[in-house]
């Protein structure tokens, strides 16, 4: 009995030390960011301020970044969804031989370091933009390359995520929706699309905050411009304010409220499952000719 | 440029090829529930399709592959000379890792970064492994449904919190004037400030520290789907909790295991945010050689080849981890 | 509007495996049709041939007349219910049953007057704004019957709808098919391996198995008229006697059996030489000593009281024991455990069928 008692103390320990190495550094950081002095530290707290806040709102390069990421996150949402779907449909009706090939080269991107994908990125399209004079002009650009280096592995986790819930799909939707008169392209609309759009939203957001924090790829591939990553790494290389820890409270904080939401619609949707099947067994019981609610009427 | 052409042909025969086997493979095993590509999906949408996953494949993933590697096949020349008579492939770039160009004495520098960066990153990536190992256990088969729930919160929420904020977040406790020397000046255990990060301790610890996630989901969903019966048999049969794991749940949870090394692995061995920001001064760490070719020496083709030696170094590793855990690479990523 | 289906020699092949092997028949117009047989023995895929999502490898599929050969699914005058009945979970009632009409491009007001008027035909009225999810496994089927009733196609097929309820609302929804089908008079095709539906429900049966056709016939023909060992072994119990035919005129045909020489009908005009099976069914059997050639002595193992009847079983030739029915009138005493006991039956109630493959073993 009481070895269960110390094992159970033993994986509380575990469990705090865990997460202490987790969100110690955060904390702490986060702790800076509302400390006077200007080389950022927690302790001694001299005085309670918001004027990093207010220096990193007056940071004209950060904010520049910002807009650039939010650009290319966007982007790259905007080309790795569709491709991701594409690609997760053609995979599963391809076939079974060159499904590992087609599988092999499509996830490569996940497993090759970002910095490669950087560099191949810039070496291929400058050759390919530089073609002529106008596409150099208008495409050669830091936000366009950093859009397609990060959607080559960007699809790929698009992909996967599509991908596990098409392999849920019961074919017999399809055929019923054929059935029924449907056309191909109507059973895609209809039928298929409203299945996945779980999953494409969520590829969505994995794309977009992945797009948002990625460093290693956009480094190079950014050129000349920025995002709100370089721009960081640029400050963090010359030296440490803290307006860069009320950054992270700032991202902390988002970061929380999106978790909040997303435990919200969760729990509203598990209702609304609880409800209707609530709601089926009441019709089951009435369909047995006892009485139920429904029978009532 | 005849390099460029080369380029371009080798997908489409790769790509032909592939079209004349299923061809084959139609005729040979015919099947009246196959319906064709564009039968199922209807003309417009199926070349929709096609197209978005051939810009992909050939233009964001096979053909800069291709064009990194002929570039480092290159000598360095300025733009002018490009294409130009002295523009003829050579393995120079190559041969400059092992010796170097300058002196042609053996280049130990770089093979020193590189080792030293594979080292590391093997390390980092047993050291995680450990750390992670129990959590996940805990998660998948100990904790309960709501607790499971709080914590993958827990364990998300930093992680949208980026890489060089994350590093930046080290350097402050790690620094000489940071909270750890603090700590350690306070209780008397050392008088002068230890420099953590010339020592390459913030390099380690933010390394580990940036992929824990990376190891600890894998890690989950393998050891999510055992069986708690099983572990309650091996229980019963009196078997000791470390026999347990060695006997039952690692061999069942090997596809996450492999798929959790390879991942941490490889993001490590490719990082760029923790070396350049918590390494020390003296420490040389391969992909920070490689963004040095490219930002400072302006040197692409070598930079190109450092890449590719790179890339063939991971390659190897994630081929010796599957051969090491007998999985198969659809098993690893999920 | 009904139309006949007919099968002109249909065969399909996946690979070197043949599912259909050469069936032809023809479904009238309006008729309630089964096909019964065992999983894996040919039926869905002749279900799939007929609405259009598998192409035969031979021969052709008619409806109304019409060849379906190059015609999709989506243009064929069929409606398939699905094993799973295939609802679509995202939509509520009403737009699952209107769908059929969304893609021929009816209006939305027309799209509910009929979502209206088949909510009342499968007694759901006003229950079009619920969710499949919200709908019990009862509720659900005639949702997908009204499905694929809103877009009026000529033939409806069903893939053993009634296979994932429970047998109290199973054999309610038996007689609510049967009654739709008389409802609406539009050809039923049905898919079953339960003997009971096919047998309450059908006009006509076909019997199959492996990939083959066995017979072709109404209900009673099909129990008391069994073509081959198959059919006989299939559908109701039966007690298989081989042996080898001794004599045979016209109407019997006598053959030496483990248990003597015994008569039966000769429907497939058997000659003497042939190997065959006599078949003769549980209940077709009385207690005590008849003639000679229709006589079986063997010992009791045992019997089993079942309220209008008691099952006796005695010693067989092979691992299987004989059955017999004795039903409760009548003063036959049941023979006790062990003790020999001698059985009769009319050799007109018996059938001797050529050798072939059986049911269940």
């Amino acid at each position: 009995m009481s070895s269960k008692l110390v094992m159970k103390a033993m994986i509380g320990f575990y469990i705090a030390l865990f997460f202490l190495y987790l969100f110690g550094p955060l904390a702490v950081m986060s702790v800076t960011a509302f400390n006077t002095p200007s080389y950022p530290q927690a302790i001694p707290f001299e005085g309670f301020t918001l004027d990093w806040f207010v220096k990193l709102w007056n940071h004209r390069a950060m904010m520049e970044g910002l807009k650039n990421s939010i650009i290319i996150g966007l982007g790259v949402v905007a080309v790795s969804v569709p491709v991701g779907l594409a690609a997760a449909i053609i995979m599963n009706q391809i076939y079974h031989r060159a499904r590992s090939t087609f599988y092999l080269v499509t996830v490569s991107p996940v497993l090759t370091p970002g910095v490669i994908i950087g560099i191949s990125t810039v070496i291929f399209w400058k050759d390919m933009m530089g073609m002529t004079d106008v596409t150099k002009a208008w495409f050669y650009k830091g936000i366009i390359l950093a859009i397609l280096g990060q959607s080559s592995f960007v699809a790929a986790y698009a992909l996967l995520i599509i991908m596990a819930r098409l392999q849920r799909f019961d074919r017999a939707q399809e055929e019923a929706a054929l059935d029924l008169g449907a056309s191909h392209p109507q059973v895609f609309w209809h039928i298929l699309l409203p299945f996945l759009k779980p999953a494409m939203i969520s590829a969505g957001v994995i794309a977009f905050l992945s797009s948002f924090e990625n460093y290693n790829t956009t480094t190079f591939a950014i050129l000349a411009d920025k995002t709100l990553v370089t721009v960081l790494a640029g400050e963090v290389r010359q030296g440490t304010t803290p307006a860069l820890s009320a950054l992270a409270v700032i991202i902390i904080g988002l970061s929380l409220l999106g978790a909040i939401i997303y435990e919200v619609m969760k729990r509203r949707e598990e209702a609304q499952a609880e409800r209707s099947k609530e709601n089926a067994k009441i019709a089951e019981r009435s369909d047995l000719g006892e009485a139920g609610p429904a029978g009532l009427k | 440029m005849s390099s460029r052409l080369f380029v371009f042909l080798v997908p489409l025969v790769v790509i032909a090829i592939f079209w004349f086997m299923a061809r084959a493979e139609k005729g040979k095993h015919h099947d009246p529930t196959h319906k064709g590509f564009f039968e199922r999906n209807g003309t417009a949408l199926g070349i929709v399709f096609i197209a978005l996953v051939a810009f992909w494949t050939l233009f964001l993933v096979t053909l800069p592959y291709l064009y990194m590697v002929v570039e480092s096949f290159h000598p360095k020349l300025p733009p002018a000379q490009r294409g130009g008579p002295t523009d003829v492939l050579t393995i120079a770039q190559y041969k400059s890792f092992f010796i170097n160009p300058v002196d042609n004495e053996i280049n130990t520098t770089h093979i020193w970064a590189f080792v030293f960066s594979i080292i590391t990153s093997v390390l980092v990536t047993a050291v995680n492994f450990a750390i992670c190992y129990p959590l996940a256990y805990y998660m998948a088969q100990a904790g309960t449904a709501q607790k499971v729930r709080l914590i993958m919160l827990a364990l998300i929420v930093p992680y949208w919190v980026n890489e060089i904020l994350r590093a930046f977040s080290l350097r402050l406790l790690l620094a000489s004037k940071g909270l750890i020397n603090q700590a350690l000046m306070g209780l008397g255990i050392t008088s002068t400030p230890i420099d953590f990060l010339s020592i390459n301790v913030g390099l380690y610890v933010g390394l580990s520290y940036a992929y824990l996630l990376v190891m600890i989901f894998p890690l989950y969903n393998a050891i999510e789907s055992l069986d708690k019966n099983q572990i309650e048999a091996a229980r019963d049969l009196g078997a000791p909790w470390w026999k347990i794991h060695r006997d039952v749940v690692i061999p069942y949870a090997k596809p996450g295991i492999a798929s959790g090394c390879t991942m941490v692995f490889m993001l490590a061995a490719g990082s760029l945010a923790a070396p350049q920001f918590l390494g020390g001064p003296s420490t040389l760490w391969f992909t920070s050689i490689v963004y040095d070719f490219f930002f400072q020496a302006f040197n692409w083709p070598r930079g190109a080849a450092y890449a590719f030696i790179l890339l063939t170094a991971c390659i190897a590793f994630v081929l010796l981890m599957l051969r090491m855990f007998k999985v198969s690479l659809g098993e690893t990523i999920k | 509007m009904s139309a006949g289906v007919e099968l002109d020699h249909i065969t399909v092949r996946f690979g070197q495996f043949t599912a259909v092997d050469d069936a032809t028949l023809d479904i009238r117009g309006g008729e309630f049709f089964s096909f019964l047989g065992p999983s894996g023995c040919g039926k869905t895929t002749i279900l799939r041939t007929v609405s259009g999502f598998l192409d035969p490898s031979q021969g052709k599929v008619r409806i109304g007349g019409q060849d379906m050969a190059g015609i999709g699914p989506n243009k064929r005058p069929t409606a398939l219910i699905f094993q799973n009945l295939a609802l679509f979970p995202l939509m509520t009632v009403a737009d699952n049953i209107t769908y059929g009409l969304r893609v021929r491009g009816v209006s939305k007001e027309e799209r509910r007057k009929r979502a209206g008027e088949l909510l009342d035909l499968i007694a759901l009225p006003g229950q079009g704004d619920k969710l499949v999810s919200e709908l019990s496994g009862g509720q659900k089927q005639r949702v997908a019957i009204a499905r694929a009733l809103a877009v009026q196609p000529k033939v409806l097929l069903l893939d053993e709808p009634l296979s994932a309820l429970d047998l109290k609302l199973r054999q309610h929804m038996r007689n609510e098919l049967r009654a739709i089908q008389q409802q609406v008079g539009i050809t039923f095709i049905y898919i079953t391996h339960d003997q009971g539906e096919a047998l309450t429900m059908s006009d006509r049966i076909a019997v199959m198995s492996d990939g083959v056709i066995q017979q072709v016939a109404d209900g009673k023909t099909v129990y008391d008229h069994p073509d081959t060992p198959f059919v006989a072994s299939f559908v109701g119990e039966n007690n298989p006697f081989a042996g080898k035919v001794v004599s045979a005129d016209g109407e019997h045909a006598a053959i030496e059996t483990a248990h003597g020489v015994l008569r039966g009908r000769n429907d497939r005009k058997l000659k003497a030489g042939d190997r065959a099976i006599l078949f003769v069914r549980p209940e077709s059997f009385r207690l005590g000593a008849g003639a000679s050639d229709a006589t079986i002595v063997s010992e009791t193992l045992s019997s089993a009281f079942e309220g209008n009847a008691t099952h006796v079983f005695l010693k067989g030739s092979t691992k299987k024991d004989i059955t017999v029915t004795v039903a409760r009138h009548g003063s036959h005493r049941i023979p006790a455990q062990g003790e020999a006991a001698a059985i009769h039956f009319d050799p007109s109630m018996g059938v001797v069928l050529p050798e072939g493959k059986m049911a269940r073993e």
